[in-house]
């Protein structure tokens, strides 16, 4: 057993030569990798010191099996020094800041014990502020030409990337070379060092010019072995054997003799092999490819990157106890319940630990086994032995054998709690606690009233599950995570989670006026939502009892609730700004009963502050809120299925009268069009100001389109049926709104690329089907068709295009705003308000001195305080006024 | 008239859009950093070579109070330490 040791700090450092020997428990000396027999060299590659390959066999190094060794490194010794591609920043910093003469830091004593005396001072105190002083020393370093130590003269030195430096004497350029760069960097005193930010014990700038290189150990790097018998290895060791290859050569060239050339060849050849062992990714560098073509992985790219191994294995991790399927809607779910299929509720599990209490029933799923539903897979017994119970015959003795304190690693089931999560996931309501209802089936199955937090539809989109494993993390998910506790969103204070789509016609066609029930009707209704009492005098006695939807509704209202607010399709002709409504737009709930107004998206929607839904979670709680939404959204799903809602072609297919008028605001804009064009070529037209001729000419025409559009629009709208199912649709904001009906029943009006009117395609037209230089409302992408008309195909073509517009803004915009998030995280992500509602960072240090400036929680306030004194008086009296 | 230009002396403090700065007191410094219990260089930091930290003719190691009108809150206080550089 080792003993127990507490982590102070990490410092980076570069490695030295000594301690490469030292750490190395072999010199690297052929390059050769196996023999005949397929047995690893001593002295080669796989060195059998270097870690143990296979399973079984005990390490030559430091004894143990495959599991347990660590691996060792061994080391290589170069032929020549090469530089390190990636320090070659610091030895280009050093080298001119230093005399290449005597090494000494360009600087003069005097200043020098000064500037010493200074660091010393800020280190202790403002760490942060050394590090400036230090960039200082080392740029006023490098502007001196003559050294104030030896008076030697100083040359310019380039970095000819990736690699090479070259010094332009005064006999020319002439290359130094990495055996002269090292001497150079030798000869720089520690205290100078310091001075430029170099921590001479931890990092001598000649360390960054390689003479040993380190031989990392075969666990590294392992090869597979393929079902063939044919061994593959791995990248590292490829690039590996290229450099103990070329080091041979070039050892050999310099043994014999060799010409200064071919010498200087193979010198570059090593460094070239050293650099992309480094990184393969170097600029100016062409990668190292395999024989196959594909670029080699080496050092760099193992670590760097999405899949590399900081974001890819050490920030994100694969995780157990998680499942992850289609998504599939079930109105009949509780919003914060999640229909897990059986097939996964049997692989996911819950440890849970045996008590006097429980123990029949961890008994049962034990005795159900590990393919029956409310199963078992593992019994954990106190002395930490795991049972799997897939190869017990014997279950019963598994059961009985059952005693406090054992852990049972049961199946998931109805009750338990577990985390839910759909990707991207933006905001903290992308991941929210619910509760497993097992069902039927392979999809996981949420309530839609779920969906819009987690941005989710059902076309095929995939969400993960994982099961908390400890009882604090359970616990935490049930108080913090649970879907009630997010209903009001953070951001703008109101509810992200609320009725969508047939909620809303389903709310609105129930909430009407004319919508009567019968007893039976009633029954139902009430039945489907749960509710429990006596059904109320209807609203008609005679000829037959009928009750008002809005009676219906009233019974699941908390009895002193009290609301006013406009609704939904208050708008246009349907606008109503207080209690004298006839159009029944305004809302008005007093004591608990809806006396006026329909129920629509701006009182039961998502998204929507200040709302019917957000005053009863706000002022009934969370879990009141949650209950609520189940029932009344069942009833009017329950109301839509036995109404019946469809759409048809016939609902926005404009009667003849209608498409007449339209004809004649196409033909009368189109000739306010061409006028505007006439009087252009004419030069009459009134340019507007700041803009070119032509620049107005475009706008006015827009402008005159945009109109035609609108009109025909109104038009179309004016001969709709107001119980038109899609026109309730468009009213409520149940879905699409007045802008797509016109589309589909007058005209789809102008299409447009960046703003303007299409005018790409050919020099002066945008299709061959033109004249040159024709700028008409047809040739620029003027739609007077509707969808129920049909278009030629010249308009598709127009549509087309700007529909492509907004498909490639989209896919730039969520790229952009990702990187945005991604790195607005890393940055926020240690902040926290304290106590005293400031915001810390994790040492304490201030970052807002109040959260927000005004401290204030916009999902447990209104309009930044505790109180709204209007909504308590609007609560105590409002049911009087 | 060619190359030298009259600079004008601006008072950056008296710009609209520049909130209202002062030096703090040495009794006001021991309070405030009492209060939040931290060490000054634990505050947000302000150069000395700022144009606002020039106008206030500061020194590294004083404090500076930033007093801003701000639509949600009214008003709101915030602190800088006044660094060198």
């Amino acid at each position: 057993m080792s003993e127990e040791k507490i982590i102070k700090g990490i410092k980076f450092g570069v490695l030295s030569p000594e301690i490469i020997r030292k750490v190395s428990v072999t010199a690297v000396v052929t390059a050769d990798v196996y023999d005949e027999d397929g047995l690893p060299f001593e002295g080669g590659i796989m060195d059998p010191r270097l870690g143990v390959i296979e399973p079984g066999q005990k390490c030559v190094t430091c004894g143990n099996s495959i599991i347990a060794c660590p691996g060792h490194f061994g080391h290589l010794e170069l032929a020549k020094p090469v530089i390190h591609a990636g320090f070659v920043k610091h030895i280009y910093d050093v080298l001119r800041a230093t005399c290449r003469h005597c090494g000494r830091l360009k600087i003069s004593d005097d200043e020098l014990s000064k500037y010493l005396d200074l660091l010393k001072r800020l280190e202790v105190r403002w760490p942060l502020l050394a590090r400036g002083l230090t960039d200082y020393v080392r740029r006023k370093a490098m502007k001196v030409m003559e050294c104030p130590h030896c008076g030697s003269r100083q040359f310019k030195i380039k970095l000819e990337k990736p690699t090479s430096f070259i010094e332009e004497g005064l006999e020319g350029p002439r290359r130094l070379w990495p055996t002269d760069i090292r001497a150079r960097l030798e000869m720089v005193v520690d205290r100078d060092l310091r001075l430029i930010g170099y921590n001479p014990e931890l990092a001598r700038p000649e360390w960054m010019v390689i003479t040993v290189l380190p031989i990392p150990p075969i666990s590294v790097r392992p090869s597979i072995l393929l079902e063939t018998g044919i061994r593959s290895e791995d990248d590292l060791t490829h690039k590996l054997v290229d450099i103990i290859r070329t080091n041979d050569r070039l050892r050999e060239s310099i043994n014999a003799g060799a010409p200064e050339v071919i010498v200087e060849d193979l010198w570059d050849l090593l460094q070239y092999h050293v650099t992309t062992y480094f990184d393969n990714e170097v600029p100016g560098v062409p990668p190292a490819k395999h024989r196959s073509g594909r670029a080699l992985r080496t050092l760099a790219q193992r670590l760097r990157g999405k899949e590399g191994r900081f974001r890819g294995n050490l920030s994100g991790k694969r995780v157990d106890f998680s499942a992850r399927t289609v998504v599939s809607p079930d109105p009949n779910l509780s919003i914060n319940e999640v229909g897990v299929p059986e097939e996964v509720a049997k692989v996911l599990t819950v440890p849970e630990r045996v008590t006097r209490w429980n123990i029949d029933e961890l008994r049962m799923h034990v005795l159900n086994g590990p393919y029956r539903h409310p199963g078992a897979n593992y019994v954990i017994d106190p002395a930490g032995r795991r049972i799997d119970l897939r190869y017990i015959k014997d279950l019963k003795a598994v059961a009985e054998n059952l005693k406090p304190g054992y852990i049972v690693e049961r199946h998931l089931k109805n009750g338990d709690v577990v985390l839910f999560n759909r990707q991207p996931s933006l905001h903290r309501m992308s991941i929210m606690a619910h509760i497993v209802k097992v069902l039927p089936g392979r999809t996981f199955r949420l309530h839609l009233a779920v969906c819009p937090p987690y941005n989710a539809d059902f076309d095929g989109d995939e969400m993960n599950l994982h099961v908390p494993q400890s009882e604090e993390a359970r616990a935490e998910a049930r108080v913090l995570l649970l879907v009630q506790e997010h209903i009001l969103s953070p951001r703008y204070g109101g509810p992200i989670i609320g009725g969508i789509q047939d909620y809303i016609s389903g709310a609105y066609l129930l909430s009407s006026k004319t919508t009567l029930l019968t007893k039976e009707q009633v029954s139902d209704l009430l039945a489907g939502s749960g509710y429990e009492g006596p059904i109320p005098e209807p609203a008609i006695l005679s000829p037959k009892v009928l009750w008002s939807g809005k009676q219906i509704i009233s019974l699941l209202l908390p009895a002193d609730f009290n609301l006013r607010g406009k609704a939904n399709i208050s708008a246009g002709p349907l606008r109503c700004e207080d209690y004298e409504c006839f159009w029944d737009s305004y809302v008005v709930v007093k004591m608990g009963k809806l006396l006026m107004g329909v129920l629509d998206k701006k009182t039961l929607g998502s998204q929507q502050s200040e709302s019917l839904l957000h005053w009863i979670t706000k002022e009934y709680g969370n879990n009141f809120g949650r209950k609520f939404m189940d029932n009344i959204f069942k009833m009017f799903l329950r109301f839509i299925e036995m109404r019946g809602f469809t759409m048809t072609l016939s609902d926005v297919a404009p009667p003849s009268k209608a498409v007449e008028e339209i004809n004649n605001i196409v033909e009368e804009a189109k000739k306010r069009v061409f006028e505007l064009i006439e009087q252009y070529r004419e030069g009459k037209l009134e340019p507007i100001p700041g803009r070119t001729l032509e620049e107005s000419l475009e706008i006015r025409i827009m402008e005159v389109l945009a109109d035609a559009r609108d009109n025909a629009g109104e038009i179309a709208t004016q001969y709709l049926d107001p119980f038109n199912n899609v026109f309730i649709m468009a009213r409520t904001g149940a879905r699409g709104n007045i802008l797509n009906i016109t589309q589909m029943a007058a005209m789809l009006g102008q299409q447009s690329v960046r703003g303007e009117r299409i005018r790409r395609g050919y020099d002066v037209r945008t299709l061959p089907h033109f004249k040159p230089g024709d700028i008409g409302p047809e040739a620029r992408g003027f739609v007077k068709n509707s969808f129920v008309n049909g278009l030629t195909p010249i308009e598709v073509f127009f549509h087309a295009a700007g529909g492509r517009e907004g498909l490639v803004d989209t896919a730039v915009r969520t790229s952009q705003s990702g990187y945005m998030q991604r790195r607005l995280i890393n940055a926020l992500q240690d902040l926290r308000i304290d106590y005293d509602l400031t915001v810390r960072t994790p040492n304490n240090s201030v970052v807002q001195f109040l959260y927000g400036d005004d401290g204030v929680d916009p999902s447990k306030s209104s309009y930044g305080s505790a109180i709204n004194i209007d909504r308590i008086i609007e609560r105590v009296i409002g049911w009087r006024l | 008239m060619s190359g030298k230009s009259v600079k004008k002396k601006i008072n950056v403090l008296e710009h609209e859009l520049v909130p209202k700065h002062e030096a703090l007191k040495p009794e006001e410094v021991v309070e405030l950093l009492k209060n939040l219990g931290i060490r000054p260089e634990q505050l947000p930091w302000i150069r000395v070579s700022d144009p606002v930290s020039r106008e206030l003719g500061v020194k590294p190691g004083d404090i500076v109070r930033i007093v801003r009108k701000s639509p949600t809150a009214g008003e709101s206080v915030a602190y800088r330490f006044v660094v060198s550089g």
